[in-house]
C-alpha cells in the first residue's frame, strides 16, 4: 500500500487522469450545448463513433492528423444535424432518436470498417507533446504538459465553451431556448435554429472525442472501441449541473478513479479486481446522489417546442 | 462522385443488414450428397477482433480452402453476439434452417446450445471454452472445445523474462476468472527463467474497453514495464500504446503483429482447422456429439509464431522452442501452484 503514496506513483495517477479524460471532456463538453438549449441526445457514442473511423480512415489513407480531425468534425456535424433533424424538425421523442442514432453510428462505423478497411490495422497517431518549459515544472510539468495535442484541445474546449454559453449572444440565446423556448421565440430568436446550432456543436465535439481515441490514444480502430463511453459523457453533464467546470470536474473525477484502480491493480495491492474496476461507477453513483440537486437544469430538457402550444 | 455513390450504397446496405448477420443463401436443406456442408457460428465480438473470435473465423476460412471452397463449406455468422438472449436465438435460428453444425463460440453460451440441442437433435452444435458435451445429461450432438492456454502463456512468460531488462513485466487482462489460465502459465513461465522479476497484472473488467486497456499499458509502462502482453479483443489499444513506446508485447489468441509490426514478439495462435475438420468427419459419419477438444502445442492447436520482421536474439528463440518441447514431452508442467505467486 505504501507505494501508491510515492511520488512518482501520484504524479503518475494523475497524468493518467488527466489523459483519460480527454473523450469524456470532448463528448460531455459537446452535450452540454445540446442539453442547454433543451434537447437530449443519447446517440453520442455513435457519434464517437463515427468519428473514430473517419479520422481513423482518413490518416490510414494517409492524410495528415489533423486532416483526420477536420473530416471527424464534417461528419459529426452531418451527424448533428441528422439528430436535429429527426429531433427538432421531426419532433420525435428525443431519448429514443437518440438510441437509434447511436444504433446508426455504431452499425455503419462497423460496416465503413468492415468494407473499406477489413481488419484491425494501426496508424501513427498523435504524439506526446511536451510543451517546453512548462514540461520541466517537477511533477506538474509531467502532469499537465506532457501530452499529445488533442488533449490540450479538449481542456482548451473547456474555458472556450464556458466563454461561448456564458459571454456571448449565442450563448443567451442556448440558454433561452433551453429555459424557455416560447419566451425566447416570442422575442424574436429562432428556437429550431438555436437548437440546430447546438446539436451540430455537440456533434462536431463528440467526433472529435471519437477520433482522440482513434488517432490519439489508442492508433487503431476497432468496431464498437468507445465502448459506451458515450453515455458515460451523458451522464457527466448531469453530474456537472451542465455548468462546464461542473464538466470537466466530472471528468476528471471519473477519470481519477478509473486511473487510480489501474495503478491499484499494476502494483499489486491487495484490492480485489472486481472491485477495482467497479471504483469509477461506485465513485459516479455516490457523487450523483449528493449532487441531484438540478439547479441549473434547462427546464425545456427533452421537450420538444412547436410554435402556439 | 464514384466514393459518393458508394457511400450511400454502403448506408443502403446498412439498412438491410440489420443486426449484422451474414448469411449464406441455404435452402434449409440437411447435407447430402453433392451439397456443401453448411457450418454457422456465434461470436461475441467482431470476426476482425484479432482475439478469440478471429481466431475461430480464420480457422474455419483455412478449413473452407482446404476443402475446395465454398462449394464444399458454406460459413454463416453473426457476431458482436455478446448478449446471451441474442445469442440463443441466433443459433436456434440457424439450427432450423439446417445447419450441419452450429458453434456457439463462447463460454457464456453453454446453457442456450444445451436448450436448443434438446429441440433439434438431428443437428451438431459446439461450443467453447468447455469441455461439457452434455452426456451426463443425456445429450448426444454436442461438442465442446477449450485452448490450454497456460502452455503459449508459459512460453510467453519465458520470452517475457528473456526480454525484459527492468525484470518488471505488464499483464492486462480482461476479466479475472476468464483470463486467468493464460495469466498464470505466463507467471509460471516468468518466474521459471527469473524469479525474481515482477510481474504486474491488472484487468480491466471488459473484454471490449480499448480506452481502459490502453490506459493501462501506459500505466504498465510509467511503473517500469518493458515488455507487455494480455488478452481478449481489448489489447489492440494496448498494442497501440506498445508500438508508441516501443515496448515489447507478447500476443495470445490470433496474429497481432499488423497491429504493432516493430514491438510483436511472438503471437500464441489458436488453430482450430483440425479440431474443425475431426468434427466434419465425425458428423458425416453420423456422430453428432460426444467429443471434448483441447487446443495444445502437442496436437498443433496452439502455435507460437515470432514475427520474422524483426531482430529477435536466436538464445529467446531457442529457449521458446525449448519450453515447448519440454511442455509436450511432459517435463514441464506449466501451471501455476500458489507457492509460485
Amino acid at each position: 500500500m505504501d507505494e501508491l503514496f510515492t511520488i512518482s506513483t501520484l504524479i503518475g495517477i494523475l497524468h493518467s487522469c488527466v489523459r483519460l479524460a480527454t473523450p469524456y471532456l470532448f463528448a460531455s463538453l459537446g452535450e452540454t450545448f445540446g442539453q442547454r438549449s433543451g434537447v437530449l441526445n443519447l446517440g453520442v457514442d455513435g457519434i464517437m463513433l463515427m468519428g473514430a473511423f473517419f479520422a481513423f480512415y482518413a490518416v490510414f489513407e494517409g492524410h495528415n492528423l489533423w486532416v483526420g480531425v477536420l473530416v471527424a468534425i464534417v461528419v459529426g456535424i452531418m451527424m448533428g444535424l441528422l439528430k436535429a433533424f429527426v429531433s427538432v424538425t421531426m419532433q420525435s421523442l428525443q431519448g429514443i432518436s437518440g438510441i437509434g442514432l447511436y444504433l446508426f453510428g455504431l452499425g455503419l462505423s462497423s460496416l465503413l470498417f468492415k468494407t473499406l478497411i477489413g481488419s484491425v490495422e494501426g496508424v501513427s497517431g498523435f504524439r506526446q507533446l511536451a510543451i517546453p518549459l512548462l514540461s520541466d515544472i517537477p511533477g506538474l510539468g509531467h502532469i499537465l504538459f506532457n501530452h499529445n495535442a488533442l488533449v490540450y484541445l479538449a481542456y482548451l474546449m473547456v474555458p472556450v465553451s464556458w466563454f461561448v454559453i456564458n459571454r456571448t449572444t449565442l450563448g443567451l440565446k442556448i440558454r433561452a431556448v433551453g429555459h424557455n423556448p416560447e419566451a425566447a421565440d416570442t422575442l424574436g430568436v429562432s428556437v429550431n435554429g438555436v437548437r440546430y446550432t447546438t446539436l451540430m456543436i455537440g456533434g462536431a465535439l463528440a467526433a472529435v472525442a471519437g477520433a482522440s481515441l482513434s488517432i490519439g490514444l489508442q492508433n487503431v480502430f476497432q468496431e464498437n472501441m468507445t465502448n459506451g463511453l458515450g453515455f458515460i459523457a451523458v451522464a457527466l453533464v448531469y453530474f456537472g449541473s451542465w455548468r462546464t467546470v461542473g464538466v470537466l470536474g466530472g471528468s476528471l473525477l471519473f477519470s481519477l478513479v478509473n486511473a487510480l484502480q489501474l495503478w491499484v491493480q499494476a502494483l499489486d495491492i491487495p484490492v480485489p479486481s472486481e472491485v477495482a474496476v467497479m471504483m469509477p461507477y461506485i465513485m459516479t453513483i455516490v457523487v450523483l446522489a449528493f449532487t441531484a440537486r438540478q439547479i441549473q437544469k434547462p427546464a425545456a430538457l427533452a421537450r420538444s417546442y412547436e410554435r402556439g402550444e | 462522385m464514384l466514393r459518393r455513390i458508394r457511400i450511400l450504397t454502403l448506408i443502403f446496405l446498412l439498412l438491410l443488414a440489420g443486426c449484422g448477420r451474414s448469411d449464406d443463401n441455404g435452402d434449409g436443406e440437411v447435407n447430402g450428397e453433392g451439397k456443401p456442408f453448411r457450418i454457422a457460428i456465434i461470436m461475441p465480438s467482431s470476426t476482425t477482433d484479432i482475439a478469440w473470435s478471429q481466431s475461430m473465423f480464420d480457422s474455419l476460412i483455412a478449413v473452407q480452402a482446404e476443402m475446395g471452397g465454398e462449394d464444399a463449406l458454406k460459413i454463416a455468422y453473426s457476431e458482436g453476439m455478446f448478449r446471451v438472449t441474442d445469442a440463443s436465438a441466433a443459433i436456434r435460428d440457424y439450427a432450423s434452417e439446417g445447419f450441419d453444425l452450429v458453434i456457439a463460440h463462447g463460454a457464456q453460451y453453454g446453457n442456450s446450445v444445451f436448450e436448443v440441442a434438446t429441440d433439434f437433435t438431428e443437428t451438431s452444435f459446439a461450443w467453447g471454452t468447455s469441455s461439457d458435451t452434455g452426456a451426463d445429461k443425456g445429450i448426444e450432438n454436442v461438442f465442446a472445445y477449450g485452448a490450454v492456454a497456460n502452455e503459449g502463456g508459459y512460453v510467453n512468460g519465458v520470452v517475457a523474462a528473456m526480454l525484459s531488462q527492468n525484470d518488471v513485466i505488464g499483464v492486462i487482462g480482461p476479466v479475472a476468472g476468464d483470463a486467468k489460465l493464460y495469466i498464470d502459465g505466463f507467471v509460471k513461465g516468468v518466474n521459471d527463467v527469473k524469479p525474481h522479476a515482477q510481474v504486474n497484472i491488472s484487468y480491466t473488467g471488459s473484454f471490449s474497453d480499448t480506452t481502459l486497456a490502453a490506459e493501462a499499458a501506459h500505466v504498465h509502462i510509467q511503473a517500469g514495464a518493458d515488455v507487455l502482453t494480455g488478452s481478449a479483443q481489448q489489447v489492440v489499444g494496448a498494442i497501440g500504446v506498445a508500438s508508441e513506446n516501443d515496448v515489447a508485447w507478447l500476443g495470445t489468441q490470433s496474429d497481432q503483429i499488423s497491429l504493432g509490426p516493430d514491438v510483436v514478439v511472438t503471437n500464441q495462435i489458436y488453430n482450430w482447422a483440425n479440431v474443425v475438420t475431426d468434427m466434419i468427419s465425425k458428423i458425416e459419419k453420423g456422430e453428432l456429439g460426444g467429443t471434448a477438444y483441447s487446443l495444445t502445442f502437442a496436437n498443433d492447436g496452439l502455435r507460437l509464431e515470432f514475427n520474422e520482421n524483426i531482430e529477435i536474439a536466436d538464445e529467446v528463440k531457442a529457449a521458446a522452442r525449448t519450453a515447448i518441447e519440454d511442455i509436450k514431452s511432459g517435463d514441464v508442467d506449466p501451471v501455476l501452484i500458489e507457492e509460485d505467486k
